[in-house]
């Protein structure tokens, strides 16, 4: 019953575009895939194959992370530009998915205003080089402490409220700061946004070429995947994790849950800030476009698709959301629609995400 | 000597007066019953004592300090711990990481330690890790130590509770019905862990109905009825009281 539902609604999905009978020869093909793999499913193929793994697991885990590594290290000796660049937003998003995975996924906040703490961190960088001409280096820590900074003061207030109520007010806030960056003409250049942005440089030679600046976003995703990871496996990410689970048990075991919500608002929103000055330092152009709600939604889609709560389901979700449009460009018109099934199926094969409930490393501390 | 001694405690929901002027002193090392019937205030006052809920007047001192203001961290820091009734554990979270939550007070480190991981922080991730599973061993969980919280069947889960209250090291712990919903094999074992806890020189704090477990453990008992105190006293006496009994079995009528 299920495939056929599905199958059904991605092809009525399809109908306006193309026709009854491209709908439906893409009813038939989602049809026999989904069959396939139920069938696959019930006749334990499946099980059989996860079983043999599973001893494996921390073998195959330990080849894995290597070679994940030299392959990333190695990418922008072999591939083209456009790749490179695709890579570099990747890693960008990477880092906000990160950011975004401490307040939602570890400490169980939902934060629908992230693109503002971006937005932050790439202005800061934006004016501090147009106008006061500070380096890269220089404004790496105060962009990204301002973003935490601000995290900071968005969350005393906003604290207060819960759930549903806390989304609304970062929503509300997200908005504020796009609306302040488009409107404050002197400082921000409006709509039109702030040129001239310099690139990093190391040592006299300029980060500005695209592979030089790969290694740079690389450089900082991984410093970013060993903080986080060691900060989730102490007792910092402990009390998060127990806040998300119960509040009331959390503050009877001792921990100060307004402190440690704190923590994870500043700790979240310093990622974005490292985030928004890398992102500006590529373009050397920011502008409010950039930082909208559906930012905010985008970052939020890809920690869920990855899994709540787990960082590496929070890579995996950032570079598929930011690849798959990429790859689907041969077929333009359609990409957002089969971004929108696949999303669909997801939820609904896996609706913890693709990592969900696959546990963390905190898990084996 | 007395470790807890409640003044005057009174907790109003709107119109509704789920505690009034409730007094009582609990002895150190003793273990002490709140019995009543359904709704008469007993998680409420538990609610007050581990600062859940701010009660609407009245104090309660602890150690020679007034808690009654505090908020929960702080009564917990200071050495108050709890159970729930409605079982609030850590579900996503192994058993083992369950009990290591409750030493945060007890094993601090700070932000940079936890990201230079140091030997200060391995060391005292080390003790966490030995305490937590000391405890474990305590309420016989030990060979779970790895399996999710969720997946425990209740009756361990009610046990988990316990170890992860004990490991913050409180000097009272307060159990709110550790024994609801458990047949009697596991009652029992629920009723010799409590002796084993006050072997260790801690102050018990129940909320029971299985009046076999309050007589057997309890040496002096609190009973509550619609938010007020009606008896108080060693077993013997409490169970013969005829208030009590009425509050229980209601009014004999005569036709």
């Amino acid at each position: 019953m299920k495939p056929i539902l599905i199958s059904l609604f991605a092809a009525i999905l399809f109908l306006p575009f193309k026709g009854l009978k491209a709908a439906g020869i893409m009813f038939i093909s989602i049809l026999i895939l989904l069959s396939a793999v139920s069938i696959l499913k019930k006749t334990k193929v499946i099980d059989a194959i996860k079983a043999i793994r599973i001893p494996e697991a921390g073998r195959f885990k330990a080849f894995l992370i290597p070679a994940l590594l030299i392959s990333f290290l190695a990418f922008p000796l072999m591939l083209k530009d456009y790749y490179i660049d695709v890579l570099i937003m990747s890693g960008i998003y990477t880092l906000l998915a990160l950011g975004l995975n401490i307040i939602v996924g570890f400490t169980g906040l939902l934060n629908l205003g992230f693109a503002a703490f971006y937005a932050i961190g790439a202005y800061t960088y934006a004016l501090l080089n147009t106008k006061l001409g500070l380096g890269f280096w220089t404004s790496l820590p105060i962009s990204a402490g301002f973003a935490a900074l601000a995290g900071l003061l968005l969350a005393i207030p906003a604290l207060r409220l819960r759930g549903d109520y806390l989304a609304i007010v970062t929503l509300g806030f997200g908005e504020i700061v796009r609306l302040v960056l488009n409107n404050w003409d002197s400082l921000t250049n409006g709509p039109n946004g702030i040129t001239g942005i310099a690139p990093p440089s190391l040592f006299g030679v300029s980060l500005g070429k695209l592979n030089l600046y790969y290694y740079l976003v690389f450089l900082l995703v991984l410093l970013a995947v060993i903080i986080i990871r060691r900060v989730e496996s102490s007792r910092i990410g402990r009390a998060w994790i127990a806040i998300k689970e119960n509040e009331i048990a959390a503050s009877s075991m001792g921990i100060n849950t307004t402190k440690y919500k704190l923590y994870a608002f500043a700790f979240g929103t310093f990622w974005a800030g490292v985030a928004g000055i890398l992102f500006s330092a590529k373009m050397q152009f920011v502008s409010p476009e950039s930082f909208t709600f559906m930012e905010s939604i985008l970052i939020l889609s890809m920690i869920i698709l990855g899994g709540l709560g787990n960082i590496y389901g929070a890579i995996i979700g950032a570079f598929i959301l930011v690849l798959l449009p990429e790859v689907l460009r041969e077929v333009q018109l359609y990409r957002m629609l089969i971004l929108g099934i696949g999303l669909v199926l997801l939820m609904v094969f896996r609706p913890h995400g693709i990592l969900g409930g696959v546990k963390g490393v905190h898990f084996r501390s | 000597m007395y470790i807890l001694e409640v003044r005057e405690l009174t907790k109003h929901f709107g119109g509704i007066r789920a505690v009034e002027d409730v007094s009582f002193k609990v002895k150190d090392g003793g273990i002490v019953s709140i019995i009543g019937p359904n709704g008469a205030g007993k998680t409420t006052l538990f609610n007050c004592l581990t600062g859940i809920t701010k009660p609407t007047k009245g104090s309660i001192y602890f150690m020679e300090n007034d808690i009654s203001k505090f908020p929960a961290h702080k009564v917990s820091e200071l050495g108050i711990a709890r159970t729930f009734q409605n079982i609030r554990l850590f579900s996503e979270m192994t058993v083992m990481e369950n009990v290591m939550v409750s030493q945060h007070t007890r094993m601090r480190y700070g932000f940079l330690s936890s990201v230079l991981q140091g030997s200060n922080f391995r060391k005292k991730e080390q003790i966490i890790k030995e305490k937590a599973f000391e405890y474990l061993e305590l309420v016989g969980l030990e060979d779970y130590a790895d399996t999710m919280a969720n997946n425990l069947p209740y009756g361990s889960q009610r046990r988990l509770e316990i170890a992860r209250a004990l490991a913050t090291e409180a000097k009272i712990i307060l159990l709110d019905e550790p024994t609801a919903g458990m047949n009697p094999i596991e009652t029992s074992e629920v009723m010799s862990l409590i002796k084993k806890i006050q072997e260790l020189g801690k102050t018990l704090i129940l909320i029971e109905h299985d009046m076999r477990l309050v007589m057997g453990v309890s040496d002096w008992i609190i009973v509550l009825d619609h938010g007020v105190k009606i008896a108080e006293g060693l077993p013997e006496k409490v169970k013969n009281d005829p208030l009590v009994i009425e509050a229980y079995m209601g009014r004999e009528t005569t036709h």
